[in-house]
């Protein structure tokens, strides 16, 4: 039913930050190679965080790189109703074959099955059909498999089989990105102030900013005038953010960490609908005297624990390892060639060392994966990073992706330390630079400056840069952290985070001005944080320069 | 039918019911089938006749997922009991990996159950096994009618069961042994996996 998809959900209109980096990553690769990785795939998240705009991106993806495939997009409700109008019309088998026929099933709002044994059980035969036949499986719910209450086990654990991620709140980056980005949509614009500001309020989802930020726009058109970020915050301020939700504080500061306001959300209740009986019992079970269900369930659990251990004794131990590790890795997506081919011999020489070689492949696989998922999502993706038999061809792609990160802003080579004259207040700053240039990464790192602006420390900088530059195989970044975070909220609109942060993570110095101005910015202190380590744990020189008046440097 | 197919990695059980007409067979499946969990048993196939009767045979496929790796499913077959459908037993014999003969208890049956035996024998030596080679339990049913109408189990061993297999009295009805025999059999079919079955 891809009509049912709603036009504007698509992975293109969707802002990927911290929060849904994971479950964007995973909605991306199913709806690329539907029922070959994560199957199913199962997404929860608090209310309004973006798991039906997730679902129906995997939709439209899925069908604009297949037009002739068969996409169905049901709300739980929807399959409940369907499934128990075609029961009463006789027609149970039917509507669960044409449900089962999806090649890609998008199943929303399961935690509506708690308590519902019926239709769990037919989830479980779909889902199971449907793997059978290599089909796609998404699920999004507003809580985590083990908390919808009274969820079947096999259903738990089959959701485990595939993939279960989450959606957490959005960062405030993330948050202005999205800000910026409707917008835009909407043919307004704000400063980028005003986007930071209300980005800066305590929204607990993506509706309630949405919901801020149409009253702005209302407010823009209605005053003629173009809205400031402090005229944006005390409106907003003023006014109840969510009806029943989140009140902004009048005193609440610009970045608060968001709370969970989602969660203070009231849950919508379960509808009440009627499920009807098993079909079909024969007349065995209608019989005088048969046991109940308690009982029935015993003698048949009794029967399989039997057998679970009659077979677990007969069949031969290698056999079983590598029929185990066929199926976890299977189950994660990997391809099991190699494995299954085991099987049609005889005992393998030596099994152990088999099944360690292509438990390496996959390790090397993944490492491989995770770098390309830093560098282009779409690379990341490769069905190649899964088949480890195909090791190098993977190899190959991520050198390609790696050839197409560019380098990052560098210095300007207009500021030559050389150029600079010294002088008390400048001296141990200046000292400090030109030994930050003949020994970088070892002997200040990072190295830390304080001044006050006009005083020439952009130059101070740009010129350790040019001096770093100066190695043939040097990578130098040199930028202010305004234009850092700049760069980092585009990344996030348009979703190139990866690359972006790849661009920084292959370089040789990091030097990063005006350091204070990321006060309150989140996202980008973790990002820094992330490069921080990575640079002091392979000895690469920081340059961080913090405005204040007078000289002075610490290191 | 290979038990074991390493390739797919499937064990696929394919048991027999077999016995005189009216033993109680079907019941055997009909009671198993109402006490497997809806997600683990597929439709239960019955050609019957107006009375009742199997005309062809039954079959109950179920389930038991994946035990040491391996995707482990049982195929429960009947036979038709009545004499002159012997080419239909013939065929759903082939590939059995085990068999549970029904016996009637009652011991106006007894010549009927020798029969049916004897023929369970010759079928198989048609198709070149030998019946001491195969996993075979007996169930001794109908064991709830009066005690004067019928024989017990050690009279039915002693009349029966030449080669001391496994039996277990049952009354098919109410339930009563249907599991027994059915893990009976199970126990030695899968016994034989030690044996080293060929892949398939």
């Amino acid at each position: 039913m891809s009509e049912r998809l709603h036009p504007y959900f698509r992975f293109d209109t969707l802002v990927v930050g911290a929060g849904n980096r994971l479950s964007a990553t995973a909605a991306r690769s199913v709806a690329e190679s539907p029922g070959s990785g994560y199957n199913p795939l199962f997404i929860y998240a608090d209310p309004g965080l973006g798991k039906t705009h997730l679902l129906m991106a995997v939709g439209h993806r899925a069908l604009e790189i297949n037009p002739n495939l068969r996409v169905e997009y049901l709300t739980l409700d929807d399959f409940v109703e369907a499934f128990h109008t075609a029961l009463a019309a006789g027609q149970g088998e039917t509507y669960r074959r044409h449900v089962a026929e999806a090649q890609v099933l998008l199943l929303d709002d399961v935690q509506f099955l708690a308590h519902r044994r019926e239709m769990q059980s037919e989830l479980i035969r779909l889902i199971d059909a449907m793997q059978a036949e290599q089909c796609q499986i998404v699920l999004a719910s507003d809580r985590p498999p083990a908390d919808i209450e009274s969820l079947d086990d096999r259903l738990i654990r089959r959701f485990a089989g595939g993939l279960v991620v989450d959606i957490a709140a959005p960062d405030f980056e993330t948050r202005a990105a999205i800000l910026s980005m409707r917008a835009q949509e909407r043919n307004v614009d704000f400063d980028r102030d005003v986007y930071n500001a209300v980005a800066g309020l305590p929204f607990g989802n993506v509706r309630e900013l949405i919901g801020a930020l149409n009253r702005l726009i209302a407010l823009q058109a209605v005053e003629q005038s173009t809205l400031g970020a402090t005229e944006a915050v005390a409106f907003l301020r003023g006014d109840r953010v969510s009806g029943e939700s989140v009140v902004v504080p009048a005193d609440a500061p610009y970045a608060v960490a968001v709370e969970a306001g989602a969660a203070a959300q009231s849950e919508p209740a379960t509808p009440e609908i009627e499920v009807p009986g098993t079909d079909g019992i024969p007349a065995a079970d209608a019989s005088e005297g048969s046991a109940p269900a308690e009982v029935s369930q015993d003698e048949f659990g009794s029967f399989l624990d039997e057998v679970v251990a009659r077979v677990a004794d007969q069949v031969e131990a290698w056999r079983s390892r590598v029929a185990e590790a066929i199926l976890r890795w299977e189950g994660q997506g990997y391809r099991t060639t190699r494995l299954a081919q085991l099987l049609d011999g005889d005992a393998p020489p030596d099994i152990d060392t088999v099944i360690r070689a292509y438990e390496e492949d996959i390790e090397r696989l993944q490492a491989m994966e995770s770098e390309a998922e830093r560098l282009a999502l779409d690379v990341a993706g490769s069905p190649l990073f899964r088949d480890p038999d195909q090791v190098s061809a993977a190899e190959s792609l991520l050198q390609q992706a790696r050839e197409g990160v560019g380098p990052p802003p560098g210095p300007s080579p207009l500021w030559r330390l050389e150029d600079l004259v010294e002088s008390g207040g400048t001296r141990v700053a200046l000292r400090s630079a030109r030994s930050v240039a003949e020994t970088p990464g070892t002997r200040y790192n990072p190295l830390v400056v304080i001044g006050g602006s006009g005083r020439g420390k952009t130059h101070v900088l740009h010129g350790i840069g040019n001096l770093l530059a100066g190695d043939p195989d040097a990578v130098v970044a040199c930028l202010d952290a305004h234009a850092f975070t700049t760069e980092l909220i585009d990344a996030i609109e348009r979703d190139r985070v990866a690359p972006w942060r790849a661009r920084y993570e292959r370089a040789t110095a990091f030097l990063l001005d005006d350091v204070h101005v990321l006060a309150e910015k989140e996202r980008t202190q973790e990002e820094l944080y992330l490069l921080f380590n990575k640079f002091l744990g392979s000895d690469r020189q920081m340059v961080f320069w913090r405005s204040y008046p007078g000289w002075s440097h610490d290191s | 039918m290979s038990l074991v197919n390493f390739t797919a990695r499937e064990i696929t059980c394919k048991i027999v019911y077999y016995g005189p007409g009216r033993s109680g067979k079907t019941s055997n499946l009909q009671y198993i089938y109402g006490r497997v969990p809806e997600d683990r048993r597929g439709n239960m196939v019955s050609l019957a006749t107006q009375s009742d009767r199997t005309l062809f045979f039954d079959f109950l496929p179920i389930d038991l997922g994946t035990i040491s790796g391996f995707t482990t499913k049982f195929q429960l077959y009947t036979v038709p009991g009545q004499v002159y459908y012997n080419a239909t037993r013939k065929l759903v014999l082939q590939g059995a990996d085990g068999v549970v003969f029904v016996a009637d208890s009652q011991a106006r049956r007894f010549e009927e159950n020798l029969e049916s035996l004897q023929n369970l024998q010759e079928n198989l030596l048609a198709e070149g096994t030998d019946i001491r080679d195969l996993p075979l339990v007996y169930q001794y049913n109908k064991q709830d009618l009066p005690s004067d109408l019928i024989m017990t189990p050690p009279e039915l061993d002693e009349a029966l069961n030449f080669r001391s297999v496994p039996s277990h009295a049952a009354d098919c009805l109410r339930g009563s042994g249907v599991f027994e025999t059915l893990k009976g059999v199970s126990e030695r079919v899968l016994t034989k996996l030690a044996a080293g079955v060929p892949a398939a």
